[in-house]
């Protein structure tokens, strides 16, 4: 099997200092990554130049396109990697309002990836929208009301439905369940963890929290000072750390 | 039966005669001279030839008359009637180092080489009605002193000795100009100069009164503000040298602002800079303070959000003329678009009356 | 009148406006940016239009001016008396012996020839501008060719009304490419956007020029299931009888009741001088005398 996403020496730089360092690795289709690791350990910036939000100074970052193939995205126009970012990739936000138009109804923001892509009728756009909104377990009476009038849960779970409604590939996660309370990340994790699996998507997830990447993630790296220190099973790497910061990380020790 | 009025053309020849009765009032009363406006109400003109961006004591008294006082008004007769004006070419940047200063103060030194010299500024007046203006406005002649310095040392050369002071790069020889090319985003600096300078005072004014409330609050004080006549020379290609051509009263204010400074950098003070025709010295101070905020990228501060701090909102919303043309455009006649929001405000509530009886 | 060049404007400022309209004729519905010079006239008032009209008028043109679809409103006088004095040029108030036609609002009803420009004013130029207020992010959004938002707007009405609640200045979507707004126009005219003559779209404070070619595909945007709808007043014009026209609707008296009479003044005129009669009309000798 082909990979779906080949990154190949990913490096940032912000001045002198490192954002993050000759990252490599290889994601297969339906398979989830979790990057673990504390504040400043680089995991932020290493999503942010892998999903076209910043530019890294060195590296690549291959996609296996629908229609071309394997491409760097990295290289691409900027055109093409907007639309790679509206059709085959998606981007969850820490903070929903960072990933939603606030003064947008729940149904429109999931329609406007439909519509950004071509979708004119609007029965259609709306049927699926409230589709979405079920499969996220939003009643669909709340098509028309805007996220304002959402919990922090309920504006995350529409964030992922605005996400998903156009069957994207890879989707890429920014400690998706921060800022929320215990209860609503259960069900939220519980909830990402159905749509994974049933959808057969790949996923980048960044964390600092281990039970994320315990319940969804199928592979780990650990990531310190913008290096990654250790990669391996999730099981494996949890169960059996090799690197000393991740055995500090595990037996938490560290706060992170 | 009622047939549409057709009465365009007389009713805009009446309303110009009656404007124009209006301008003159009562004619037992004197009326003013060009001249008068000129000399007595000399912070009109010089709001009018900043903001118009032109030069010319004696047409902007002659537009404040036209326009019976209305500077708004004003400007824009001074700005239709400059854009008519045949280009020349541009002078070379005036040295305000060679200011024959009128006024000349530093809120950062007691003292200073060329000292603080108050001039004739409302300052420490007592701001009470003086009703003997009414009867009698004749004033005695003020103390003289010796002739200012030939040159007068910025405040900021002495800090920038010690190289206290945010070095700035020199810009282009010719910088762009805003009356010439479209404004187009992100703008250079000496756009956004350009766009202060001839922005409305009010506006620039609300904006730095807001950053000093703590709207990207960047901390100012005023290292020097001085006024008083520049020389102005401009290359002569034929003579292959520059040459005096006039001289013009400006307003500059240098502000010193907090430090900054980085891992590689030892911290240094950064500045605002405001430069503006006539004595003007409440524009140019505004205009140093939201100049200073504009600059947030370049100085790698924070952008907090602040509307002094966003260059779209700044520089398409400073000017007085585009602000209040397109305000009041709206009494307009626009039945045309009116009318289709009443046709479909009844078909919408049509629609919902329908849907409602079906309910019910 | 020699004070001042032929139509205002300096021959210089005319090259780089013709420039800029050229450049909008070659990219149908792109905004062209251009040094939008100060007039003598406010800005809002048409700057924008009187620029492109400055541009394009020659000694040989008749002129003709419209506000709101009428002839006689006070700003549509003023214009053409801008270039009567300015340019000397001949003016008419019949839309079929103009050769350049300035326009505020509307399009005329009589279809425009091959060898006609229609000019209009524009005040803001960018159909996105009330979604994204920076200008930095809407010119990225149409050269990437970004409206998705365009359409969530439209979605929101259909949602919040049952109907797209966009009644002028609706937007429509020129060969294919940019999204472009009519300016102003009731949405009635924007079939009328697919025609035989020149279109030209001056914006002068916001510095802006595009055009529309002759027999360029232009596109009101819409739904599959909401369909574009060119709507009118459900009446016919109470002086000439016309159904197919746009129409003002007059207050007529203290009880509030209504008159219907079309927009288009020369339209009316015309088809009252060929025998038509409203509901309310006279016959147009007998009204004239």
């Amino acid at each position: 099997m082909n990979p779906l996403l080949n990154v190949g020496g990913i490096s940032k730089f912000y001045g002198h200092r490192i954002g993050c360092k000759d990252v490599s690795f290889d994601l297969y289709p339906g398979e989830v990554m979790g990057i673990v690791g504390e504040s400043g350990s680089g995991k932020s910036t290493l999503l942010n130049c892998l999903a076209g939000h910043l530019a890294p100074d060195r590296g690549a970052v291959n996609f296996d396109t629908r229609v071309d193939g394997m491409r760097d995205t990295v290289t691409m126009s900027e055109p093409e990697r907007r639309m790679l970012s509206r059709t085959d990739w998606a981007f969850v936000h820490q903070h929903a309002r960072d990933g939603l138009r606030m003064n947008v109804s729940a149904g429109g923001n999931v329609g406007e990836r439909l519509m950004a892509v071509g979708a004119r009728h609007y029965g259609d756009i709306r049927d699926q929208a409230t589709d979405w909104l079920g499969r996220v377990e939003i009643n669909a009476d709340r098509v028309d009301d805007r996220p304002t009038a959402f919990s922090g849960g309920m504006q995350q779970r529409l964030q992922i439905a605005r996400n998903l409604v156009t069957g994207p590939r890879l989707v890429f996660m920014d400690e998706p369940t921060g800022g929320l309370d215990v209860s609503v990340q259960a069900r939220l994790l519980d909830l990402l963890r159905g749509l994974v699996r049933e959808m057969n998507l790949s996923a980048i997830i960044v964390t600092h929290d281990l039970a994320v990447v315990r319940l969804l993630a199928d592979r780990l790296m650990v990531m310190k000072d913008g290096h990654v220190v250790e990669t391996g099973l999730t099981d494996q790497v949890l169960d059996d750390p090799q690197h000393g910061y991740t055995q500090l990380l595990v037996s938490s020790v560290l706060q992170v | 039966m009622y047939v549409a009025v057709k009465g365009g053309e007389k009713a805009i020849d009446n309303a110009h005669a009656w404007l124009a009765e209006e301008r003159r009032g009562d004619t037992s009363v004197a009326e003013l001279s060009v001249a008068q406006i000129r000399e007595q109400l000399a912070l009109a003109v010089n709001r009018v030839m900043a903001e118009g961006s032109l030069y010319d004591p004696d047409l902007a008294a002659l537009a404040i008359k036209q326009s019976r006082g209305d500077l708004i008004e004003a400007i824009f007769l001074i700005r239709a009637y400059r854009t008519t004006l045949p280009r020349f070419g541009g002078s070379e940047p005036v040295d305000t180092e060679k200011m024959a200063c009128d006024r000349r103060v530093s809120a950062t030194f007691k003292d200073a080489p060329g000292g603080q010299v108050l001039g004739p500024t409302f300052d420490y007046t007592h701001r009470l009605l003086d009703f003997k203006l009414a009867a009698d406005g004749e004033a005695p002649q003020a103390p003289m002193t010796d002739a200012p310095p030939a040159e007068t040392p910025h405040i900021m050369s002495f800090l920038d000795r010690e190289n206290l002071i945010q070095d700035e790069p020199a810009g282009p020889k010719v910088p762009d100009d805003l009356t010439r090319a479209p404004l187009e985003l992100p703008a250079s600096r000496a756009l956004r100069l350009q766009a202060l300078t001839r922005g409305d005072e009010g506006f620039i004014l609300g904006m730095a009164y807001s950053t000093q409330r703590g709207y990207a609050r960047n901390h100012a004080f005023v290292a020097e503000l001085r006024i008083g006549a520049v020389p102005v020379e401009m290359d002569i290609p034929e003579l292959g040298f520059a040459v005096d051509i006039g001289e013009v009263t400006l307003t500059e204010c240098e502000t010193v602002n907090q430090f900054q400074g980085s891992k590689t950098e030892p911290p240094q003070f950064t500045r605002g800079y405001g430069l503006v025709f006539g004595m003007t010295e409440r524009k140019a101070i505004s205009m140093a303070l939201v100049d200073r905020a504009l600059r947030w990228k370049e100085l790698g501060e924070d952008n907090v959000g602040a509307p002094a701090q966003d260059e779209e909102f700044v520089l398409y919303h400073a000017d007085n003329i585009q602000a209040t043309g397109f305000l009041e455009h709206i009494k307009l006649p626009h039945y045309v678009d009116f009318q289709s929001e009443l046709e479909l405000i009844r078909k919408l509530r049509r629609e919902a009356q329908a849907v409602q009886e079906a309910a019910e | 009148m020699s004070d001042y060049n032929f139509a205002y404007l300096d021959e210089q400022t005319k090259r780089m406006i013709r420039r800029a309209i050229l450049k909008g004729l070659a990219i149908p519905g792109y905004q062209v940016p251009f040094a939008s010079r100060e007039m003598p006239m406010p800005y809002g008032w048409g700057t924008g239009g009187v620029q492109v009209s400055a541009a394009v008028l020659t000694p040989d043109d008749t002129f003709k001016v419209i506000d709101q679809g009428a002839d006689d409103t006070t700003n549509a006088v003023s214009i053409r008396r801008f270039f009567e004095k300015t340019a000397d040029v001949a003016v008419t108030e019949a839309t079929g012996e103009a050769s350049v036609i300035q326009t505020r609002h509307r399009i005329p009803e009589q279809d425009l020839r091959a060898d006609q420009i229609l000019v209009y004013q524009v005040p803001i130029p960018e159909p996105l501008r009330f979604l994204e207020p920076s200008e930095v992010e809407t010119r990225k959004m149409h050269a990437l060719e970004e409206y998705g938002l365009m359409h969530v707007k439209l979605y929101e009405d259909i949602s919040q009304h049952g109907a797209i609640a966009t009644s002028y200045a609706y937007p429509v979507k020129v060969e294919g490419r940019y999204v472009m707004d009519p300016s102003p126009i009731p949405k009635f005219d924007n079939p009328k956007l697919n025609m035989a003559g020149i279109q030209l779209f001056g914006a002068g404070r916001e510095q802006r020029i595009y055009a529309v070619p002759p027999y360029t595909d232009v596109v009101s945007l819409d739904f599959e299931d909401y369909p574009f709808e060119a709507s009118k007043a459900d009446h016919a014009c109470d002086l000439c009888g016309a159904t197919d026209s746009y129409l003002d609707e007059l207050i007529v008296d203290d009880s509030g009741k209504r008159m219907f009479m079309c927009s288009d003044t020369d339209y009316c005129c015309s088809r009252r001088k060929a025998g038509h009669i409203g509901a309310q009309g006279v016959p147009y000798a007998e009204d004239a005398a």
